[in-house]
């Protein structure tokens, strides 16, 4: 008797604990409408940086090819022509494709880098329908010549880009004031992606 | 004639529609206590869930299993839907000033009725489910029989407390015999077996063995789709309406105000009474897991009718002596 008198007692307090819950505040982020704010360094999409010039930092020597331990990445490099120069070494990459379906993030290629060229940035939202629109090549890579340099590896931005939507106001370790100076990248690669479905 | 046509057209609309956002608000009961937003994309706070629910119901293909019995099998979701909205036929929301009461039809065994259609509605479900022609659904068809046979009875002897206090079996004649103090209070063990047989006659959670989706697929609507689904839905949630009527009637004191608070109409008062019942049956699906099968049995024969005959005695003891 004594026992079941016990199991009620445990079935209120369960009624109380559900009960109690309904008013605690709720952990969920509604993404995509806002998003969760990521730590520094996160690994996400590649980018392809320029020096203050606008050439090109890449000088085609494929060492993030082989440094990449998925096979992710293409590079056929080029002579640069004197007169017409696309970076400032003796080379430049005619070609420079990365498999994103492959790649692992794990940030290799950035640290095999001679030049800071390849750099990775909070972008990770590279959904889409065809396989083929994974194959990220030079013209989605590249910083577009006039939205500045590119994100310097040591100075990873915190955060997701600003011009990628709301940020989540949760408890975080990331700083969120610094936030990520935004170019108008996000909305050149989001015209690229358009070109792609159509 | 047409004064009842148009009371029954009204009637149905509120309690098709009661029925829809008594569904959204369990979702979002159970979302905010499993710290879940709940159904929120539909519309301001998931307000056109229910119609986005609906459309996607019709839109379901209708299908019909090659071992069915396809007659028992189109008529096993009516038998549940119509016997879940006979009950409205009598229930009383209010009353005049005169006494006779906001209802369909004035019944004076109204209890009695009450208790003959929601008998019938196990039908719904063992023929639902032998008809499917499928192991899963006989399952649950079999659990279903034998638990609303096993704790209807206790229920039937809850209210007969009530009625004994109460002197009569009108459902207006009850709600008036309250009016100074509700039967909750004298009838406190009689409310309580009330309280979990009801549960178990809807097939809810901590109940809803019918339908233990962790054993039986989906227990007796396994086969079921569609709009065939949607009635067996449509008539769970409407049969939780229908029982927390009834508690509302029988032992909260219906449409009279708690404390002669009569700040609100007595329809006011009603319709609180039937929502807090209504949360109640909620909070319960979110709080307790399922029973197993033969402690449900074990506890319907072995501790619930005992203990309703015990009140039965001690209510007739009572009302003799006085």
């Amino acid at each position: 008797m004594r026992k079941h008198l016990f199991n009620v007692g445990a079935i209120l307090q369960g009624f109380g604990i559900t009960f109690k819950y309904m008013f605690v505040k709720r952990p969920t982020i509604e993404y995509p409408s806002i998003k969760k704010q990521h730590a520094p360094r996160f690994h996400g999409l590649h980018e392809l940086r320029r020096y203050a010039d606008g050439k090109e930092r890449c000088i085609g020597c494929e060492l993030c090819s082989s440094a990449c331990p998925a096979n992710a990445i293409t590079v056929i490099g080029a002579e640069n022509a004197p007169d017409a120069r696309v970076s400032p070494g003796e080379r430049h990459a005619a070609s420079y494709e990365i498999d994103e379906l492959r790649c692992i993030f794990c940030g290799l290629c950035e640290e095999a880098c001679p030049t800071d060229a390849i750099v990775l940035t909070p972008r990770f939202e590279m959904a889409d329908y065809r396989r083929g629109a994974f194959v990220y090549s030079k013209d989605r890579l590249l910083v577009p010549s006039d939205a500045g340099v590119g994100t310097p590896p040591d100075e990873r931005p915190n955060g997701i880009p600003a011009d990628l939507g709301r940020v989540a106001e949760v408890k975080s370790t990331t700083n969120v004031d610094r936030g990520y100076s935004a170019t108008h990248r996000g909305e050149v690669l989001k015209t690229e992606r358009k070109g792609l479905a159509g | 004639m047409l004064i009842v046509l148009v009371k029954s057209a009204v009637l149905l609309a509120v309690v098709v529609t009661t029925f829809a956002y008594a569904m959204l608000f369990e979702r979002k009961i159970l979302g905010w206590m499993q710290l879940r937003p709940g159904p929120n994309r539909v519309g301001p706070w998931g307000l056109l869930q229910p119609a986005a629910d609906a459309a996607k119901l019709i839109l379901k293909e209708d299908l019909t299993p090659k071992t069915a019995d396809p007659l028992i099998y189109r008529l096993a979701p009516f038998i549940s839907l119509l016997t879940a909205f006979a009950v409205y036929a009598i229930i009383p929301f209010g009353a005049n000033g005169d006494g006779s009461p906001w209802a369909i039809g004035n019944v004076n065994a109204g209890i009695l009725f009450l208790m003959a259609i929601s008998s019938i509605g196990v039908y719904g479900i063992s023929l639902g489910g032998w008809a499917s022609g499928s192991k899963f659904p006989l399952l649950g068809a079999v659990r279903g029989t034998a638990q609303m046979i096993s704790y209807e009875l206790s229920m039937s002897l809850s209210f007969v407390g009530v009625l004994m206090l109460a002197g009569t079996t009108s459902l207006t004649g009850i709600v008036n015999a309250q009016e100074r103090v509700w039967f909750l209070i004298p009838q406190a063990l009689g409310f309580i077996i009330y309280v979990i047989t009801a549960v178990a006659e809807t097939n809810r959670t901590p109940f809803d063995l019918v339908e233990a989706e962790t054993e039986l697929v989906g227990g007796f609507h396994t086969e079921y789709s569609g709009l065939r689904f949607g009635s067996f839905f449509i008539a769970e949630y409407v049969n939780m309406l229908t029982i927390s009527c009834i508690a509302t009637l029988l032992f909260l004191g219906g449409w009279n105000a708690p404390f002669g608070l009569t700040l609100l109409p007595g329809i006011g008062w009603f319709v609180l009474k039937v929502g807090a019942f209504m949360f109640f049956y909620m909070w319960l699906r979110a709080t307790l897991p399922r029973f197993r099968y033969d402690r449900l049995m074990t506890f319907g024969w072995k501790v619930l009718l005992p203990l309703a005959t015990l009140n039965l005695v001690a209510t007739a003891a009572w009302v003799a002596l006085h």
